[in-house]
């Protein structure tokens, strides 16, 4: 057990240290997500100049809506990147046999490297921005640190569930070999229903509601929620993690149905 | 076949041409390399054929990634009537003809960022020895033919955007409107070579140009009164995005350029296009001159 942990712990300090190689490429990234926070900045303000008090947050909280998300993006891999190309790519050359046969779990494996660059990315790329942001708006960022610690915990529940999903999307290549078709309907899905086009408190009525209960939302939606104190006290703070936990358990066990499934099937070409 | 010509036009170029096949007309540098790029963007479109089903679903893709925004705008207007003055009809001309256009330039040269990667796997070396202008490979590499579905949702939105809208036509107006796609896409297209110039310098920064491209769409789409001034006037003396479509689409709605530029400018787009091509390709060719091979 011991040794299993300290696997997964070198393999997710190696997908930390894998990113954090690309200094220019975190810089870039870091330059557009500010790009992206001013411009939507500038149209939340002018959209709760018009509505205040919009999908119950005043102009202040949408502000940091809008930076914290920018900050996040990398690390929860909302728009696309993070490990699951690189899976199909394995999975298409026939590599994926070679991790199969090492004495380590598949899922367990992935999981760990892409949650080591997360960690990378939520450092290298979520900072600066929220801090460019904080500088030129208002914005409603708590002083408790236990809302802070809350929020940690969230967003690497956040991670995880995202990771779930993009799992069982790298999987997917099994069947179509080219995963590219499949990558773009996750990346729209996620961009649109983890609230990172809009609050999905913004979201009218039932559709709002259906929004609201899907994984996505545990993705980004919950983890802000969770800092702009909309579920305050214990009993708040629990169902929201809870949601998220959920999530994960659940999406996890279907990526292994899935994994299952898969290495069923698998036919090692030689060569 | 014709002698090498005098004018240096970079190493790379010259070295293809050495193979004498008579079968191969050569034209200007220009036709040559429009007819490299049909050739490599025909082959990337029988080898997208070769997956049928991940075509279809990356079309689709790429319609529902526009859509998905445009549905996001549309919510917003569930709980306004206008945003920074303008409706959601004047929003929908906006976003659909910048997507449109946006779309296009991706469609025909979107790949230009995939320069980063090749130049650290040292993959631009076999470029360059190739008949071929680098700029013509790059630009097909990869040629990604589902960036119809961008497109055609683009030009939809903005097709619903004028039927609705009540616009005082004009002849001048009604050749705007396409105008404004195409002289949108040349301007998104300068931005993207200069993007890949940019590359030879930094190697792998290729986030960098999407703040411009898909980051300037995510603006245009939205009114310009939207933005704080200083914005404004960055986005249409430094690096002209207003000119993809605020200016000639404000034009067209019959609204005032809030930095109070005279009615002709809204014409200017082409021209605008036309201008920023001279520093993109100055740009590019410092960048090829510049390429040192990674030598692997």
């Amino acid at each position: 057990m011991r040794r299993r942990v300290r696997l997964y712990l070198a393999v997710a300090a190696g997908g930390f240290r894998r990113y954090a190689t690309y200094g220019t490429a975190t810089a870039a990234g870091v330059f557009t997500n500010t790009v992206f926070g001013f411009i939507v900045a500038y149209t939340y303000i002018a959209l709760w100049d018009e509505r205040p008090g919009l999908g119950g947050y005043d102009q202040a909280q949408a502000l940091t809506f809008v930076w914290v998300s920018q900050s996040l993006l990398a690390a929860g891999a909302l728009i696309g990147g993070g490990f699951q190309e690189e899976l199909q790519e394995r999975i298409r050359t026939g590599d994926i046999a070679v991790d199969l046969y090492r004495p380590a779990d598949l899922q367990m494996w992935w999981l760990a490297a892409d949650l080591g660059r997360a960690g990378f990315q939520l450092l290298g790329r979520g900072v600066v921005p929220l801090v460019a942001g904080a500088l030129a708006f208002p914005l409603a960022l708590p002083v408790d640190p236990l809302r802070w610690l809350l929020f940690l915990v969230s967003v690497l529940l956040a991670l995880v569930v995202s990771f779930a999903l993009r799992y069982m999307v790298g999987l997917v290549a099994f069947w179509l070999m080219d995963g590219a078709g499949v990558n773009i309907m996750a990346t729209v899905t996620s961009i649109f229903f983890s609230g990172m086009l809009l609050p999905l408190t913004v979201f009218p009525g039932g559709f709002g509601e259906f929004v609201r209960a899907l994984p996505w939302s545990a993705m980004l939606q919950v983890p802000l929620d969770v800092l702009l104190g909309r579920h305050a006290g214990a009993g708040g703070a629990a169902e929201a993690l809870g949601f998220q936990a959920g999530w994960a358990l659940v999406l996890l066990g279907a990526g292994r149905l899935l994994q299952s499934a898969a290495t069923r099937k698998v036919v090692v070409q030689g060569g | 076949m014709e002698a090498v010509p005098a004018r240096p036009r970079g190493l790379a170029v010259d070295v293809g041409r050495a193979p004498a096949e008579g079968r191969i007309r050569r034209g200007g540098p220009v036709r040559e390399g429009l007819r490299g790029y049909r050739l490599i963007v025909g082959m990337w479109i029988r080898s997208t054929m070769t997956y049928r089903t991940s075509f279809v679903l990356t079309t689709v893709g790429h319609a529902a990634i526009t859509l998905l925004d445009f549905v996001a705008i549309y919510i917003m207007f569930s709980h306004v009537d206008a945003l920074g003055g303008f409706t959601l009809p004047e929003i929908a001309l906006l976003y659909g003809s910048c997507s449109a256009s946006l779309g296009l330039a991706d469609m025909l040269l979107g790949n230009t960022d995939r320069i980063g990667a090749r130049i650290r796997d040292g993959s631009l070396d076999t470029m360059l020895v190739r008949p071929v202008p680098v700029l013509a490979q790059v630009a097909a590499d990869r040629f990604a033919l589902r960036r119809l579905g961008r497109i055609g949702q683009g030009l939809g939105v903005m097709g619903w955007a004028l039927w609705t809208l009540d616009v005082d036509w004009t002849a001048g107006k009604v050749l705007l409107v396409p105008g404004m796609v195409l002289a949108g896409a040349a301007i998104f297209a300068a931005v993207m070579v200069t993007g890949a110039a940019f590359q030879f310098v930094t190697g792998d920064a290729a986030e960098v140009q999407n703040s411009f491209t898909y980051g300037g769409c995510t603006m245009l789409q939205y009114p310009p009164t939207v933005f704080a001034k200083d914005l404004l006037r960055g986005v249409t003396f430094v690096v002209p995005l207003a000119f993809v479509n605020w200016l000639p689409a404000l034009h067209v709605l019959g609204r005032p350029d809030p930095l109070g530029l005279p009615g002709w400018v809204a014409y200017l787009s082409p021209l605008v296009a036309f201008v920023v091509f001279l520093p993109a390709s100055l740009a590019w060719r410092a960048g090829v001159r510049s390429y040192r091979s990674t030598g692997s």
